[in-house]
Order: C-alpha cells, then structure tokens, then sequence
C-alpha cells in the first residue's frame, strides 16, 4: 500500500473506488446505482468545467468568506513555553464550520442535475445547519436527518435550521446519534432518489461522496498554504498540522495539500474522541484499533463486534460521535503518513478552557480535541516547531453542555 | 442449478397456477426457538422461506423490519444462530428452500469462504446480499455457485438497460425485482400495471429465470400482482409479529393465519 505523489489522495483510488485496495468502494442497495452513477459522473464533468469552477469560488469568496484567518495564539504558546501553536481559524467560515464548504458544493450541484430537494445527515448539527443555509441560498427545499439525542444537545444549531425552513428530521432508532441519522437519511435516498439530491455531511459513504466531501474542504489547505509563505516566506522546516477526526471532513481538507511532503517535515495528527474517561465506549476507530468493516456504503476501520454489528459510541462532542471514518484516513493510518491518538471529553474541556482563558478564541468540543493534542506535546517540542490546529468549529452550539460541564467540574 | 429446490419450488406453483409465495422473517425474533416454530409453520403455506440476519445499521431496511431486527438482537442472537436455525428447521422440512438475506458486513467479518461453507452445512439454498451490487458481487456469486447455492441478484426501477441485461446474464435461477423506489415495508407508490410492465421487461430477457417482486407488498397489494413467477412479503409479516408480541396474543397463529390469508389471495 502506497501513497502517490502530485495526485490529490481523492483521486488515488482503483475502479471500484477501493483506496489501498481495501478501503471505501460503494455497497450499496441497487436502486442507488444509478443515481450514484449519474451522480459521479457529474461530478466529474463538474470539476473540470470553468463555468462552475468560478462559481465555487465565487461563493466560497463572497458567500463563505475566504480566505479564513491563520493566526498565531502568543498567549498559549508562551504558557506552554515549547512550540509555536497557530489556528486557521476555520470557524470563521459563514454558519461556523468548515461543512459550510461541502454543503455550497452539494448545493451547486444540486442545482446543476436540476433536482429541487436536497437532503443530508448531522451529528453536531453544523453539517445541517450548512446545508440548510446553502438551501436557501439557492432555493432548494431541505430536510435534514438528525439522531434524537443530537437534537437535544445541539439545541443552537437545530434552531438555526429551522429559521433556514429546513425540515429536522428525528431519528429514533438504534443510539440516536450521527450513525442512525446518516442510516436513515440514507434509506431517505433510496425511496425518493428520483427527484432528491443527497448530502453525506463527511468525507464518509459510497466513493464519490468521500470525493466531493475532500474536493471541497480541501480549500482549507490551499489557503493555509498560501498563508503559510506569506508569514514565514516558505513552508517552515518543523510543522505539524493537528486536526480532529470525527468522519475526517475537516482533517483531510487541512491536509489535503500537505500529504506530499515528508512526515518529518510536515506531520500530520489526527485526534479521535475518546470518550468519557473511564467509559468503554469512544469514538476513535483508528487510535484504538478497530477491525476493518463495512458501514454506510464503504470499508473503514468500524466500531463494532466480532459480528459485524455497529458499536454504539459515545462523546461529549457529537460531531466525532461516529463508529467509522473515512476511507482516505484509513488509507493515510496505514501508508503510515497521519498519525491517529485520541483525546478524552474531559481533555477535550480541559483545552477548551485553556484556550478560552489564554486566547479570543472559542473552539467548539470538536476541535477542543485537537487543542487537547497540541497542549499536550507543546511543551515538549523546540521554538521552532510550529503547531497549527484547524479550529474548525465555534462553540456557541456547546453553550448548554460547557454549561453544565464547566459548573460541574 | 438446474436441480435446485428454488427452481422446483417455481415449478410446483406454476402447475397450481398460481406465484409462489416467498415468505421473510428475521432469524430469532423474537427469540432464536420462537423464530424456528414461526419458520416451520409458515412453511406450510409459503413455497420458500426467506430468513433475515438482524443487523443493527440496516440501510435498506424499513421500520417493521428494523423493529424485528433490533429485537432480535437484543435478545442475543448471534450468526452461528442463524445457521443453527436453518439447520434445524431443514431437518423436518428437507424439501423446502430457505434464503438468507442480509447485509455485507456480517459476511465479511465472519469471512466470505466460511461464510460460505457454513451455508452449504446448513443446507441454505440462496442468498441475498442486500448491499453487494452487481458487479461487486461478481466474485462471491461464483463461489456460491460454485458451492451450488444461488446468488440472487436484485433489479430495481432505476437499474439502466444494458445493466439489466448485464445483470440477468450474470444471475442464477432466481431475480428479485424491488417493486419502487423504497425501503422494505413502504407503500406501493406505484401502479400494479407499472410494476408488472418492468417485470415483464426483465422476463423477456430470459424466460427461465424465476423473477420475483417484492417491496410493498400486502394482503392489500398481493393480489394484483399474481401474474408474477414470485411475490415477496416481509415487513406485512415483521409487522404482524410487532402487534402480537404488544397485544399479547399467540405469535405463530397470529403468523400463520396471515401467511395463509395471503396464499388464498394469488390461488
């Protein structure tokens, strides 16, 4: 198993859409066929075409917001007195998270296959809220699956959603939580496939939309690159780029133009959610070594039993609770070239208070696992070491549970 | 598989005059005993029994099979069960085809060879992969034919021209066409001409294969669908099921009679 160099890693995948031979592919019922077919090869017709290139980055420019800020966080950095440690602070992005990104191009493309319905899963509700903006921005009408016990916690965003008049659909079954929500959207599919566009809200699922999910997100990377030569006039010689993983959207969109270099020049760290301390439970199916299996439409590393039955997960932060992972994280864990930990929900708070205290900044729990991370090797790394964490989400849609986490401890 | 009891079941409806009539339920719903007493006394009435394996993330799998599945699982129901079942039940009833139905995932852990083996023991008859789509599932056909068990592919109202013909070629003795675009236990959204028009399509590509029609189908729908070599029901049955357990009333007569409700409607 090999990395290729000068291809993008969504690229780098064989005909039936195996990175490494193994990981990804498409299983999916046969009424998805063909609309997964039609739907790839739109897309690739898309990519190339220059009318819709300059439409992405029309919007990305004027309606998302790029380029997001890179900045270096001196007041942390000098408390842990080690490396330098700096944000691309993605939040900043419209709606407050790198999906806003996937959801604009689900949405062009949307509109490009003339379907007038479009629909998509959430955990942490960010993936909702993006599509549910980018619906209405180019009038299409949305419904959005999300796990019961989600709603509850991620009480800001659902209400965003619904101010953008999209539709919240409940999901009750199994944990209720992102892996029933992207479960039942996708059964949405295959009854209303016809005249419904879906979303996947991660590089996560059949091939393609493990795809359009990087191609999309990894406009992070192509800013931060360019950022990178603006502030230090070249790449600097000791970088790490510390990203959560949840399904991997946001990681692989940080990483995307980097996978090239060396790891000992540029390496890249992956943070699952681990769960609650003393829990069973986690999220982290790369760090804790899960066995290969098949979840919604691809082969990843699996949360799960020796029966192939879905592990149900727990974390404090909904957008990582997720049994899976994408396919390409798998494909870079074992080319070796990421390197995948794990932090706790109770790490995660601990840097999200740190950073908070030291810093105007206000990661969400999602990217407080990263922070995690960072704090932890900082002190132990030279000066000139640089640390980037993607801050990839805000937390105004933790207000309640940093509320009753915060008080309580 | 010239010899196989899927085929003879086809031929003994077809001298009756009428479909045969494929019956779904989960393996262990709701517990592993209950589901063989329910298996053994639908066979009775139904011409091949179609048994599910409970998978927790059911993509194509509506609520009434959902229900079923979780409860399955709940009350501990492993994949050797499942053979266990099929086993047992063949013993008493050796003439009767039984088909596995499930998703990859439960093959793939248990491995595909053993997986297969395993099959062949128990005397399983066919199989469906729900989530292993032709020409994915090019490589495990050959090996279940091979081990002369019948893979079943399935059709569905969007599958294209010259991958339908694709498909037939590729298919054993039996295809089942997916009725509309739905999960398991959906409405029939779609006209009974509709649904027979595509089926008729896909008969007129080979006449020798058994085609079957599923997704939708009730004591209400069953009826005016008859002209088909096959018809499916499953979620009407998990449903029947779900409401014997809640009333507290007697699962296997509750089944039985439904099951013998439907086989009247297509004599």
């Amino acid at each position: 198993m090999k990395l290729k160099k000068g291809i993008p890693l969504i690229d780098q995948h064989d005909k039936n859409g195996f990175w490494g031979g193994k990981f990804g592919g498409s299983y999916i019922p046969e009424t998805l066929k063909k609309p997964i077919e039609d739907l790839t090869k739109e897309f690739q017709k898309l990519r190339k075409n220059k009318k819709f290139l300059k439409k992405k980055d029309f919007y990305f420019k004027n309606y998302i917001g790029s380029p997001t800020n890179f900045v270096k966080l001196e007041n942390l950095s000098n408390y842990l007195d080690g490396a330098q440690i700096w944000a691309k602070v993605v939040s900043e992005a419209n709606g407050g998270a790198h999906k806003i990104y996937n959801a604009t191009v689900h949405a062009l493309i949307c509109k490009a296959m003339g379907k007038k319905y479009i629909i998509g899963d959430t955990g942490a509700g960010y993936a909702g809220k993006m599509l549910s903006m980018a619906a209405k921005k180019f009038g299409l009408r949305c419904k959005i699956f999300m796990g019961a016990k989600d709603i509850k916690r991620q009480k800001p965003n659902c209400d965003a959603m619904r101010r953008n008049g999209a539709e919240i659909v409940p999901v009750y079954s199994g944990s209720q939580t992102l892996v029933d929500a992207v479960s039942e959207c996708m059964r949405y599919w295959v009854s209303n496939c016809d005249n419904t566009h879906m979303c996947v809200g991660s590089t996560v699922g059949p091939n393609i939309f493990v795809k359009i999910c990087g191609w999309s997100t990894a406009q992070i990377s192509k800013e931060l690159k360019a950022q990178l030569k603006e502030k230090f006039k070249k790449i600097p010689k000791k970088l790490k780029l510390i990203n959560c993983v949840g399904g991997g959207s946001s990681a692989y969109g940080f990483w995307s133009e980097f996978i090239d270099f060396n790891k000992k020049h540029i390496e890249l760290i992956g943070v699952e959610a681990g769960g609650p301390k003393k829990s069973l439970l986690h999220a982290a199916p790369l760090s804790r070594n899960a066995k290969i299996g098949i979840l919604h439409g691809a082969a990843s590393y699996v949360c799960q039993n020796s029966e192939g039955q879905i592990h149900e997960t727990e974390s404090i932060s909904a957008g990582l609770d997720y049994p899976g992972v994408s396919p390409i994280h798998c494909f870079l864990k074992d080319t070796k070239r990421a390197r995948y930990t794990y932090a706790t929900d109770e790490e995660a708070l601990n840097a999200y208070q740190l950073v908070t205290r030291f810093e105007k900044l206000n990661p969400s729990l999602e990217p407080s696992h990263a922070f995690a991370e960072a704090i932890k090797i900082a002190p132990k790394l030279s000066k000139d070491t640089i640390i980037i964490v993607n801050s990839c989400g805000d937390a105004k849609k933790d207000r309640d549970i940093l509320k009753e986490r915060l008080v309580r401890n | 598989m010239k010899n196989s009891l899927i085929n003879q079941s086809f031929k003994n409806a077809k001298k009756e005059n009428r479909p045969a009539l494929l019956t779904y339920t989960v393996a262990g719903d709701n517990t592993k005993k209950k589901s063989l007493e329910i298996l053994k006394s639908i066979s009775n009435y139904a011409d091949i029994c179609e048994l599910g394996f409970p998978h927790n993330t059911p993509i194509a799998d509506g609520g009434q099979i959902q229900t079923s599945a979780y409860r399955a699982i709940k009350n501990g129901i492993k994949i050797n069960d499942v053979f266990s079942i099929v086993r047992n039940f063949k013993k008493s009833k050796k003439d009767k085809p039984v088909i596995l139905m499930g998703y990859y995932n439960m093959v793939y852990q248990y491995n595909e060879n053993k997986f297969i083996t395993k099959c062949k023991k128990s005397k399983v008859d066919g199989l469906i992969i729900v989530d292993l789509p032709y020409p994915e599932n090019k490589i495990f056909a050959a090996k279940c034919k091979k081990n002369n068990i019948n893979f079943i592919q399935l059709i569905s109202p969007t599958t294209s021209k010259l991958r339908l013909k694709k498909i037939i070629n590729d298919s054993h003795d039996m295809i089942y066409y997916i009725s509309m675009l739905s999960t398991t236990g959906g409405k029939l959204k779609v006209s009974a001409n509709e649904i027979i028009s595509q089926y008729q399509i896909i008969k007129n590509h080979n006449k020798s294969k058994n085609v079957v029609i599923g997704f939708g189908i009730t004591e209400k729908t069953i009826k005016s669908l008859k002209k088909a070599d096959g018809l499916v029901v499953g979620s009407a049955i998990c449903k029947e099921i779900t409401k014997s357990i809640k009333k507290r009333q007697n699962t296997v007569t509750n089944v039985i009679n439904l099951v013998k409700r439907l086989k009247n409607k297509i004599k």
